[in-house]
């Protein structure tokens, strides 16, 4: 092409696989602007208005009985929900990935399920069941015992929208690493359990952690589901999100958004590791390219 | 040991059923088990391993039925396909899991397991790569180390998956040679699995070569190679040509001409004739023999091959020509078979 | 169930599936089996009639005809991200990537009233956007940008490892055989990306659809004009009227299913005219 293309060699790009250098330079502008307005920038007001009044009201904010009542509550709701979940991942991904049985593909996709039913109606089919009019509603009055509007309620819901977290990254990875470790190990001798805890876990370590993250991160963060089956009491069955609204609602913006940031600082929190964990175990994490 | 496998079916395992497999596996022998993919041969190893439970059939190591005795009390060295090596571990703590996770009372102390460790990888000769992980090693030395691995827990039987199907082929010819070695100096009883036949061939003691879930034949390389049972086994070790022929009772035919030799055939009507490419002998057309075209000619390392139509059919059969024979294609020859089997269509 | 275990010497298998199945039926199935019950309680016609009030039908619109334009815009923002953050290396790029799933892992609740305030007619965009006369924040645009947000992740993510996977010796061949870059990318990748990109636009619209938590505060949730579908839900729970919150929650489910099931046998023929793609 030498000559006839010299003039052209500014723009042109160094392969036939890749486009001109102008055309890429707009492309990364156009992509690095609208991540950063989109993005970045909801990420920056959120700090900006927690900080609007300054450092020592943003600390004030997490004096308040109903902030603290607040935080306590979402610890407790993920105390509970994010181990059962994790329970419940590693049990249904070893009978996944490691055993043959009908139905299989039937019960991976109800595990998906709860993501693709909106938190709203997630919140509302334990409203169904356990609600003042609901199902089992006049037998709980009965025996005075409270679900919707009270802890057991968020808990539910919260369990019901994080269901699948930990199994989806498990199955996966569990799926691709086969069972040819685990029966290394019964050959030379390993019980099940034996198996399971030094070759198995092992394996899924990362996977897993990252799963908990994830379910962790969402458990804290869940606004729909629960603020259907909370019943906004504050101090009481108000979760942090809850709070954030009720403290926007009444135009204390700086306070909701003080709240809002210990939720955004957590998000980052679990942006990072699993950064981290995926540059130094991509292999171990991604689910195509490992050895 | 001495292992015996009667009667085993297994309806799906990973790799191919079994259809009343039946093996008799002597005491120090290196057998190999040959077949194609499909055949059931690893699922074989797995139930002989007690990795798969049979659907029927028993598994006897010398004379104690091990049918029902799980995988951890066989006592059986195993060597995975991919190796299998615990990524997460070093070199060493791989070659140490086995004794590691002995119930307390029969555990070695922590210095004895460590030393025993060292041991074996010196026999594998690894010594000084034992604080690598296997990522680190390249493919044969994994295996040696996956070798090591097994033979820590002192097995009665070492079972090796395609055990050198993953490395190149020089690595692959060292360590064949290494694994005849160290099977004559530990005196196991070993089993590997491969659908090289060549591998199957120089290495073992013994072949047993499956089929369609069935052990179709055992024995010595040089029986299965010279005395074939069957028309799979003949065409699956070995190349070989086939022609369609028919047995009148006294003569062989093909398409009406007769053949020098009946090569063992016994029962009335059609069948196939087959033949290995340097049985076939060239000359020029005569009464006594087919007539037949070279189609081709091309050159091997070791000489050359021909390409040849017989008959009317122009059936394809390939023969083993002398480099200094001259012969050119388009030329009409004839036929004989200087060996051959004949095998029911 | 001796059979399956027949399968495999590794054990667990009847704890882990008895668990597992346990667990599930008690926290998903048993709940969805209330909302069946619920709506066999209202029967068709039921549905019916709540489905054609003129204020639930309007939410329905904004639910889903948002929800559509969003995704769609999510498509083609989502393709030149992916492209972008795949194809080319610059500085800042591993922190661009990591910061895609930021709406996966922001709460909606923290997203909403962050969007709300970023729009406002008082906030940093909305201020210059309030300049030329437009109103982001209170108006069904407002939901339009808070969809864009949430379901960004779903069209980045499914395409990028199909672009990475292109083999590069396809786009050679076109090359030599005299096809411009662009025809390139519209005749050769394009095709090889779209199922990637069809599944990606199915899961933002579903997350689009069921959004609640960031739309509400940006939205201003005006009856007829900027009220989506979950919030008539919440309106209709906490009135006690179960049975009308139980047909809406259907009606967007059934609308959703449908939606998803088109995508999907569109993937379907695809796959069977072209092959495994």
């Amino acid at each position: 092409m030498g000559m006839r293309e010299a003039g052209k060699a500014a723009t042109a790009p160094e392969s036939v696989t890749t486009e001109s250098r102008l055309a890429r330079a707009v492309l990364i502008a156009l992509a690095v602007l609208f991540l950063a307005i989109f993005l970045i920038l909801p990420v920056l007001v959120v700090f900006s208005e927690a900080l609007a009044k300054g450092f020592s009201f943003y600390l004030t904010t997490f004096k308040d009985a109903d902030a603290q009542a607040a935080i306590r509550l979402t610890l407790i709701v993920a105390a509970i929900a994010v181990p059962l979940n994790t329970l419940f991942g590693i049990a249904a991904s070893w009978a996944i990935a490691k055993f043959e049985f009908p139905g299989k593909s039937l019960l991976t996709t109800l595990i998906d399920l709860p993501f693709s039913i909106s938190p709203v109606i997630s919140g509302m089919i334990y409203v169904l069941l356990f609600g003042a009019q609901g199902y089992f509603g006049p037998w709980l009055t009965a025996h005075g015992v409270q679900i919707i509007f009270a802890l057991p309620g968020i808990v539910l819901a919260t369990v019901f929208v994080t269901f699948p977290f930990v199994a989806r990254e498990l199955i996966p990875l569990m799926q691709e690493q086969g069972s040819a470790d685990e029966e290394a190990a019964l050959t030379l001798g390993a019980s099940g359990f034996q198996a399971f805890l030094t070759i198995t876990l092992p394996n899924i370590a990362w996977g897993l952690l990252y799963g908990v993250l994830l379910c962790n991160a969402r458990a804290m963060g869940e606004f729909g589901a629960v603020s259907v089956v909370s019943g906004h009491i504050s101090g009481l069955t108000n979760t942090i999100p809850l709070q954030v609204e009720l403290l926007y609602n009444d135009y204390n913006f700086a306070a909701a958004f003080a709240m809002a940031s210990l939720l955004t600082l957590l998000a980052l929190v679990t942006l990072a590791a699993k950064t981290l964990l995926e540059m130094r175990y991509g292999d171990s994490l991604a689910t195509s390219s490992r050895l | 040991m001495r292992i015996r496998v009667v009667d085993i079916a297994k309806d799906f395992g990973r790799t191919g059923a079994l259809r009343g497999a039946n093996l008799d596996i002597r005491d120090s022998e290196l057998i190999a088990l040959l077949g194609p993919s499909g055949s059931g041969k690893t699922t074989l190893l797995r139930v002989i391993a007690g990795l798969e439970i049979p659907k029927s059939g028993k598994v006897f190591f010398d004379d104690h039925d091990a049918t029902a005795v799980p995988v951890q009390q066989r006592r059986i060295g195993f060597v995975f396909q991919n190796y299998a090596l615990f990524k997460h571990m070093t070199v060493i703590d791989n070659i140490a899991y086995g004794l590691r996770v002995l119930p307390g009372a029969q555990r070695p102390s922590k210095t004895l397991i460590r030393n025993r460790a060292e041991e074996l990888l010196k026999l594998v000769q690894l010594s000084g790569l034992g604080k690598r992980y296997p990522r680190q090693l390249s493919g044969g030395q994994q295996q040696r180390v996956a070798l090591a691995r097994a033979l820590a827990v002192e097995p009665r039987v070492l079972l090796l998956d395609e055990p050198f199907g993953a490395l190149d082929a020089k690595v692959r010819k060292d360590l064949r040679r290494w694994l005849r070695e160290l099977h004559d100096c530990t005196g196991h009883t070993t089993v590997f699995v491969t659908h090289d036949q060549d591998e199957a061939l120089e290495l073992a003691d013994r072949v047993a070569i499956l089929n369609l879930g069935k052990v179709e034949q055992v024995g010595k390389p040089d029986e299965v190679y010279d005395n074939p049972g069957s028309a799979f086994v003949m065409s699956f070790v070995g190349d070989t040509s086939s022609l369609p022929v028919e047995f009148d009772g006294t003569r062989l035919l093909h398409e009406g001409q007769p053949l020098n030799a009946t090569f063992g055939a016994v029962r009335g009507g059609r069948c196939r004739l087959y033949v290995r490419p340097r049985d076939i002998v060239l000359s020029v057309p005569g009464a006594d023999r087919l007539p037949a075209t070279i189609v081709s000619i091309h050159r091997t390392a070791a000489g050359r091959r021909a390409q040849i139509a017989v008959g009317r059919a122009a059936t394809i059969i390939e023969a083993e020509i002398d480099i200094a024979a001259e012969i050119t294609s388009g030329e009409p020859i004839g036929l004989s078979f200087a060996k051959g089997r004949v095998f029911p269509e | 169930m001796l059979r399956f275990r027949q399968q495999s010497v590794l054990p667990g298998f009847g704890i882990a599936f008895g668990f597992s199945l346990f667990y599930l039926s008690l926290i998903v199935l048993l709940p969805l089996a209330a909302l069946v019950a619920e709506a066999a309680g209202l029967g068709l016609t039921g549905i019916w009639n709540i489905a054609v009030e003129p204020r639930v039908l309007a939410a329905l619109r904004t639910s889903f005809g948002l929800a559509f334009l969003a995704a769609v815009a999510d498509l083609f923002v989502g393709f030149l991200i992916a492209w972008v953050l795949t194809r080319y290396q610059f500085p800042g790029r591993k922190l661009l990537d990591a910061v895609i799933d930021l709406p996966f892992a922001l709460p909606t609740a923290v997203a909403g009233i962050a969007l709300a305030t970023l729009y406002a007619p008082n906030g940093w965009i909305g201020a210059i956007l309030a300049h030329i006369g437009v109103k982001i924040a209170f108006t069904p645009a407002g939901i339009f940008v808070a969809l864009v947000f949430v379901a960004l992740p779903f069209t980045v993510r499914p395409v990028q490892p199909l672009i990475s996977e292109i083999d590069r010796s396809l786009e050679e061949v076109s090359a030599t055989l005299g096809a411009s870059r662009w025809q390139t990318i519209r005749y050769v990748i394009m095709p090889m990306l779209s199922p990637a990109l069809l599944t990606g636009f199915a899961l933002a619209f579903a997350r689009s659809v069921s959004e609640y938590g960031s739309v509400i505060f940006i939205a201003g949730n005006l009856p007829y004009v900027s009220e989506i579908a979950p919030v008539l839900i919440v309106i209709k729970l906490q009135e006690f009227d179960y049975r009308g919150a139980t047909a809406i929650a259907l009606i967007m489910l059934a609308l959703a299913f449908a939606a998803l099931l088109a995508i999907n046998l569109a993937q379907a023929m695809r796959r069977r005219r072209y092959g495994h793609a």
